[in-house]
C-alpha cells in the first residue's frame, strides 16, 4: 500500500548529502520527468490559443527564475528587470539581423550580452542596500527605456525591430506548436542550471548574503562581488527570456518593457514563492492566467446581467487592478507564496487520514 | 596603558594588536589606545564588562569595522608579521583569521553541512579535503551529525557548536571567539568550553575570546586581559588574574561575606579602575 503512494510516508534521510539533492524524494523527480513528458505531448491536444499561453509561462518563467536568484535567494531587489528582458529581445534580433547569427545561437549570446550589461549595472547596485538598491534599479529601468526609444542602430528606435523566426537544420519553425518545443528545451535548461546553482558554493554565497551579511562576510564572501554576480546572473535569465519572447512575437517595440512589466516580474516571484524554483513557475503561471480568468469571470457575470458598457470598458483596468490585488492579498495571507502552500497539501496527503 | 607583560621567550606571537585607537562613525571614540599580544597555539581571554570595547576590538582584527562605519584610526595590528588594520574582511579570512560572531549568526534556512561547507569558502584544496574536515567536526560535536534538517531548528547549544565548527571548516590560523556562553545553560556552557580547550590542543588552532563568563574562560585560557571603557586595565597569566583580589571582586565574585554598599573601599577601588 505504502509503495503505491504516490506520496509515501517513512522516506527518512539519514544523510545531509540526501537532503541537499535536486530532487528531495523520487517520486517528485519522477513527477518532475511525468510533467516534462505531459509538455511534450501537449501541443497534440491543445488549442492554440492554450499553447500560446504556455509559451508565455516559459519565457516569463525564464526571466522570473532570474529575478528570483536576485530578490529571492540574494535577498538584493530590482525594479528594472523589465528593462533586461526588453534589452535581451533587442539584442537577439540585433544579433540576428546585423550579423546573420542563428536565432537559436543569438539567444544564448543575447543572454551573454545582459549579462554584461546587468554586470554594468550592477556595479553601483552591488554597494547599495534596501531602498537606495530599490531607487537605483528604477533609475536602470528608464535609462535602458530611454536607450531603446533613442538607439536607432540597435534598436530601431521608435519604429521598434523585426525579430525573424526560429530557422532550424533548414526547416522554418512557425507557429505555435513548434516554437512551443523550443520554449519549453529552454525552460528545462534554465530551469536545471537555477536548481543547481542553488547546490553550489556560489549558490550558498548567495544565501549567506541574504541571511545574513555580516555573517557572509566573516566567512570571506566578497560581498560587493557576490551582489554583482548575482546581477549578472539574473540579467542572463531575463536577456534569454527576453529573446525568446522577441523571436515569438517576430517584432519588439521600445513600449513593452515598462516599469509595469517589472512589477509584473515581481508579483510573479511573490506569488510563487521567493528563493524557490518551482514557485517561480507556479508564480508565473498565475500571473499570465490571472487577466485570462478575470476576463471569462466578467464574461461570465455578463452571461448573467446582460451587456454592461461600464464593465467593458473597465476591463482592462480590472485586469490591472486584479494583479495588484492579488500580490496585496497574497503578501497577507501567504506569503511564503504558492509554493508553501503546495507543500502544505503535500504534507497533508502524506499522512491522510491523518493529522500528525 | 598597560604593557602587555612578558611572555616565554619561544612563544611566537601570532597577533599584535599595537595601541589602536577605533573611531565610529568620525566621532564616536571607542578604543582608547589597546594593546594585546596574542601567542600562536594559545588560548587568549578578553574579558571586560558590556560596554568595554571587547566585540570593538575583535571587529577591528577582523575588519568587520568598515561594515559598521568604524575605523581604526590610530595604531596597527599585526597579523604573522603583516599589517591588517582596515583590510577587507575577506581578506583577514583570507589570511586565516576567522570570527565566530556573537549571537551566533548562523545561515539558517541551509543544513547543517550547507552551513559547514559555507565555511570552507575560501578553501582551494578540493572537495576530499572538504568531506574530510566535515567528518572532523562532527567528531568534535558528534551531535550534529544526528541533525537532519534546517540549521534553523537546532537548539541554541547545537548553533553555537555549528558556529564553530563552521569556523573550523575554514582551517584558520586563529579562531576569534566573541561570546561563545552566550544564551547556554551552564551545562552546555562547560561542554562547549570544554570543546573549544581541545581543538586547540589538537589543532594548534590560537583563539581568542571574548567572555562576560569570566569564571569559565579563565579555566581554559592561558593568558587574559581586562578591559574597561576602551582600555586594557589589567593583564596577565591566569594564575595571576584568577588570584587578583580586584578581579576576584569584581568579575568572579563568590565571596563567602556579603559585600555592604556601605564599604566605600570597595566603591574608591573601583574608581581607580575606571
Amino acid at each position: 500500500m505504502i509503495s503505491s503512494s504516490l506520496i509515501p510516508c517513512g522516506q527518512f534521510k539519514t544523510s545531509y548529502g540526501a537532503d541537499t539533492t535536486i530532487f528531495l524524494t523520487p517520486a517528485s523527480r519522477n513527477f518532475c520527468l511525468l510533467g516534462i513528458l505531459v509538455a511534450l505531448a501537449a501541443p497534440l491536444v491543445l488549442s492554440n490559443y492554450l499553447l500560446a499561453l504556455l509559451i508565455q509561462i516559459g519565457y516569463f518563467g525564464i526571466a522570473a527564475l532570474g529575478l528570483n536568484i536576485l530578490v529571492g535567494s540574494t535577498g538584493q531587489i530590482s525594479l528594472g528587470h523589465a528593462a533586461f528582458f526588453g534589452f535581451g529581445a533587442f539584442a537577439s534580433a540585433w544579433l540576428n539581423n546585423g550579423f546573420g547569427v542563428p536565432v537559436l545561437l543569438a539567444i544564448p549570446l543575447a543572454g551573454v550580452m545582459t549579462t554584461l550589461l546587468g554586470l554594468l549595472f550592477g556595479i553601483p547596485a552591488g554597494r547599495l542596500k534596501g531602498l537606495y538598491l530599490a531607487i537605483a534599479t528604477f533609475a536602470s529601468q528608464f535609462i535602458l527605456e530611454d536607450f531603446f526609444s533613442r538607439a536607432n542602430w540597435f534598436t530601431g528606435g521608435s519604429s521598434g525591430a523585426q525579430a525573424a523566426p526560429i530557422n532550424l537544420f533548414g526547416y522554418e519553425v512557425d507557429g505555435d506548436k513548434g516554437f512551443f518545443y523550443v520554449v519549453l528545451f529552454f525552460v528545462v535548461v534554465m530551469y536545471v542550471l537555477g536548481a543547481n546553482l542553488l547546490r553550489t558554493r556560489d549558490g550558498r554565497a548567495f544565501v549567506a548574503v541574504r541571511d545574513h551579511y555580516l555573517s557572509a562576510e566573516v566567512m570571506g564572501i566578497n560581498l560587493t562581488k557576490y551582489r554583482i554576480l548575482s546581477f549578472g546572473i539574473s540579467s542572463f535569465y531575463a536577456g534569454v527570456g527576453g529573446a525568446l519572447y522577441g523571436h515569438y512575437l517576430g517584432y519588439v517595440s521600445a513600449e513593452g518593457f515598462t516599469i509595469l512589466l517589472s512589477i509584473q516580474f515581481l508579483g510573479m516571484i511573490i506569488i510563487g514563492g521567493m528563493g524557490s524554483v518551482m514557485g517561480t513557475l507556479m508564480g508565473t503561471a498565475f500571473m499570465v492566467l490571472l487577466p485570462e480568468g478575470t476576463e471569462a469571470a466578467v464574461s461570465t457575470i455578463k452571461h448573467f446581467t446582460g451587456d454592461i458598457p461600464a464593465l467593458t470598458n473597465a476591463l482592462a483596468y480590472i485586469k490591472e487592478a486584479a494583479i495588484g490585488l492579488a500580490i496585496v492579498l497574497f503578501l497577507i495571507f501567504e506569503p511564503d507564496g504558492l509554493v508553501h502552500r503546495w507543500r502544505l497539501i503535500k504534507s497533508y496527503w502524506k499522512l491522510y487520514p491523518f493529522s500528525y | 596603558m598597560a604593557e602587555p607583560a612578558l611572555k616565554p621567550a619561544s612563544d611566537e606571537i601570532l597577533l599584535s594588536v599595537n595601541n589602536i585607537e577605533v573611531v565610529y562613525d568620525d566621532v564616536i571614540l571607542v578604543l582608547r589606545g589597546v594593546s594585546l599580544d596574542v601567542p600562536k597555539g594559545r588560548i587568549v581571554t578578553l574579558l571586560g564588562p558590556n560596554g568595554a570595547g571587547k566585540s570593538t576590538t575583535l571587529k577591528a582584527i577582523s575588519g568587520l569595522l568598515g561594515t559598521e562605519d568604524g575605523e581604526v584610526t590610530r595604531g596597527n595590528i599585526t597579523f604573522m608579521g603583516e599589517e591588517i588594520a582596515n583590510r577587507a574582511p575577506e581578506e583577514i579570512v583570507r589570511r586565516g583569521i576567522f570570527q565566530v560572531m556573537e549571537g551566533r549568526r548562523i545561515i539558517e534556512d541551509m543544513t547543517v553541512i550547507e552551513n559547514l561547507r559555507l565555511g570552507g569558502f575560501t578553501r582551494k584544496d578540493g572537495g576530499a579535503a572538504i568531506r574530510n574536515d566535515i567528518d572532523m567536526v562532527f567528531d568534535y560535536f558528534p551531535r550534529l551529525k544526528e541533525r537532519v534538517g534546517l540549521a534553523g531548528y537546532l537548539s541554541g547549544g547545537e548553533q553555537q557548536m555549528l558556529a564553530i565548527g563552521r569556523a573550523m571548516m575554514a582551517r584558520p590560523k586563529m579562531i576569534l571567539l566573541d561570546e561563545p556562553s552566550m544564551g547556554l545553560s551552564p551545562l552546555l556552557v562547560k561542554e562547549v568550553f570544554g570543546i573549544i580547550e581541545k581543538l586547540c590542543k589538537d589543532t594548534g588552532v590560537t583563539m581568542l575570546l571574548v567572555e562576560q563568563n569570566a569564571r569559565m574562560a579563565l579555566k581554559i585560557a592561558e593568558f587574559g586581559y581586562i578591559m574597561e571603557s576602551g582600555k586594557i586595565m589589567l593583564d596577565g597569566p591566569k594564575e595571576d588574574l584568577v588570584n587578583n583580589e580586584d578581579v576576584k571582586e569584581f568579575y568572579l565574585g563568590g565571596d563567602k561575606e556579603r559585600k555592604s554598599f556601605k564599604n566605600l573601599k570597595s566603591y574608591k577601588r573601583r574608581k581607580r579602575w575606571l
